[in-house]
């Protein structure tokens, strides 16, 4: 019986980018259904009726959410090519340690420095300490996970493409501030196809940053 | 294999998830107090980025945050699983801690007196009690998991008589249940403690996503 594979998708957001980059790691076939967030469709209502949110992934009609967990379930499932993570239990958890800080700091820091509120200055600090702790991590590697990528590289590469728009809204440089990292991901972007195809071009995040700013009526 | 110490304190939960784990597996294992009104150099050192407890170590190598920590556990010491071996149900059980994990701070306050917020925990209640428990003893089935245990740390231990006036029947069940799993049972931390210091720390920390 052959594996039916549906992703719901949300092309701006950084957490469908890892599924892709993931699904296309493994090379999974996969039908993926683009959602619109202001107008949701009765399958994701469905399908992750606790949060309402992308991605979620539909394996043979059992739907996972939660993009961490999705990568995990992927790993797990599909563990006939290119390992997400670590075999080794100690390797493991320190991967997982850094996908969690990622988790935890990225996206609700760098939503505070696109939206330019009163708190974007301290937001501002504060995501350039967050990128520089994840280059000091990085070190000498080629990336996160050594000579291949892992699943921190994944869980973070998706948000580079929101750097621009870090930067125009915010007004500052993150190649200044962390060399090492945007080199990093022009590195994961050259040498891993599912990685540029997964990444929209960032003006088109700028642009869809600009409409959301326009909709939250933040210009 | 290496020894095996647990840097905590009595008053996280976090730390008591580790700490039941560990006693449910049946590994022996060292425990050290932190106080976390001086933290020692030991934990600045091992947990840089956090600065924070729990820290597991393993044969003198650190692992920091409550989950990665079990999910090591889990795989070094597979007997008496917390966690599903089917992929599937494993990724439904993180689901349902990321759920808990994220919504509670709104589970506590239940009883509080403030209306909406009362509401919205009644709410999350019932959604863990239909969907994640349904009609099994545990959240594991048969045995405890992962899941009972970070549920059980949440109020309800000791919201008995909550979870009885708000019609959570299955829950009430569930926790009386719960609190009889011979290891839980010797172990009861203080709850009250327990709920100031996680209110602090919400106090003390910025907002998170």
């Amino acid at each position: 019986m052959e594996d039916e594979v549906v992703l719901l998708d949300f092309w701006p957001s950084s957490f469908a980018m890892r599924v892709k980059i993931a699904l296309g790691e493994k090379g999974i076939k996969y039908k993926c259904k683009q959602e619109d967030l202001f107008n949701k469709s009765t399958l994701l209502l469905e399908m992750n009726p606790i949060h309402k949110k992308i991605p979620v992934l539909i394996h043979n009609g059992k739907p996972i959410s939660e993009s961490l967990i999705i990568l995990q379930y992927i790993d797990q499932v599909w563990n006939h090519k290119s390992p997400l993570l670590p075999s080794d239990p100690y390797q493991r958890s320190q991967a997982l340690f850094w996908a969690d800080y990622i988790d935890k700091k990225i996206y609700s820091i760098g939503r505070r420095v696109w939206m330019g509120k009163e708190d974007q200055e301290e937001a501002k600090e504060e995501l350039m300490q967050c990128l520089k702790t994840l280059e000091r991590e990085l070190g000498d590697k080629l990336y996160f996970g050594g000579q291949n990528i892992g699943v921190v590289d994944v869980a973070l590469v998706p948000f580079t493409t929101w750097f621009y728009s870090y930067e125009t809204c915010g007004n500052f440089s993150i190649e200044a501030g962390c060399p090492k990292l945007v080199a990093w991901a022009k590195r994961c972007k050259e040498n891993y196809r599912s990685v540029s195809e997964a990444l929209p071009h960032p003006l088109q995040i700028y642009e869809y940053v600009m409409e959301l700013k326009k909709r939250l009526g933040l210009v | 294999m290496g020894e095996v110490k647990l840097v905590g304190t009595w008053v996280s939960p976090y730390t008591y998830r580790i700490k039941w784990a560990l006693k449910l597996k049946g590994i022996a294992f060292d425990y050290i107090e932190e106080d976390l009104c001086n933290k020692s150099a030991l934990l600045l050192q091992y947990n840089p980025i956090h600065k924070k407890v729990p820290v597991f170590f393993h044969g003198g190598k650190p692992i920091c945050e409550s989950m990665v920590i079990i999910e090591y556990i889990e795989e070094i010491w597979p007997h008496n699983p917390l966690l599903p071996t089917d992929p599937y149900e494993r990724a439904m059980l993180r689901f349902w801690i990321k759920y808990a994990e994220d919504k509670g701070p709104s589970m506590w306050m239940v009883g509080e007196g403030q209306h909406k917020a009362e509401q919205n925990s009644l709410e999350m209640l019932k959604i863990i009690e239909e969907k994640a428990l349904g009609d099994k003893k545990f959240f594991g089935g048969d045995n405890i998991s992962m899941l009972d245990i970070v549920l059980g740390l949440g109020h309800w231990l000791g919201g008995e008589k909550l979870l009885e006036a708000h019609k959570l029947h299955r829950l009430h069940v569930w926790l009386k249940n719960f609190k009889q799993v011979p290891v839980i049972k010797e172990d009861l931390p203080d709850l009250d403690a327990m709920l100031a210091y996680l209110r602090r720390q919400r106090e003390m920390s910025p907002a998170t996503h």
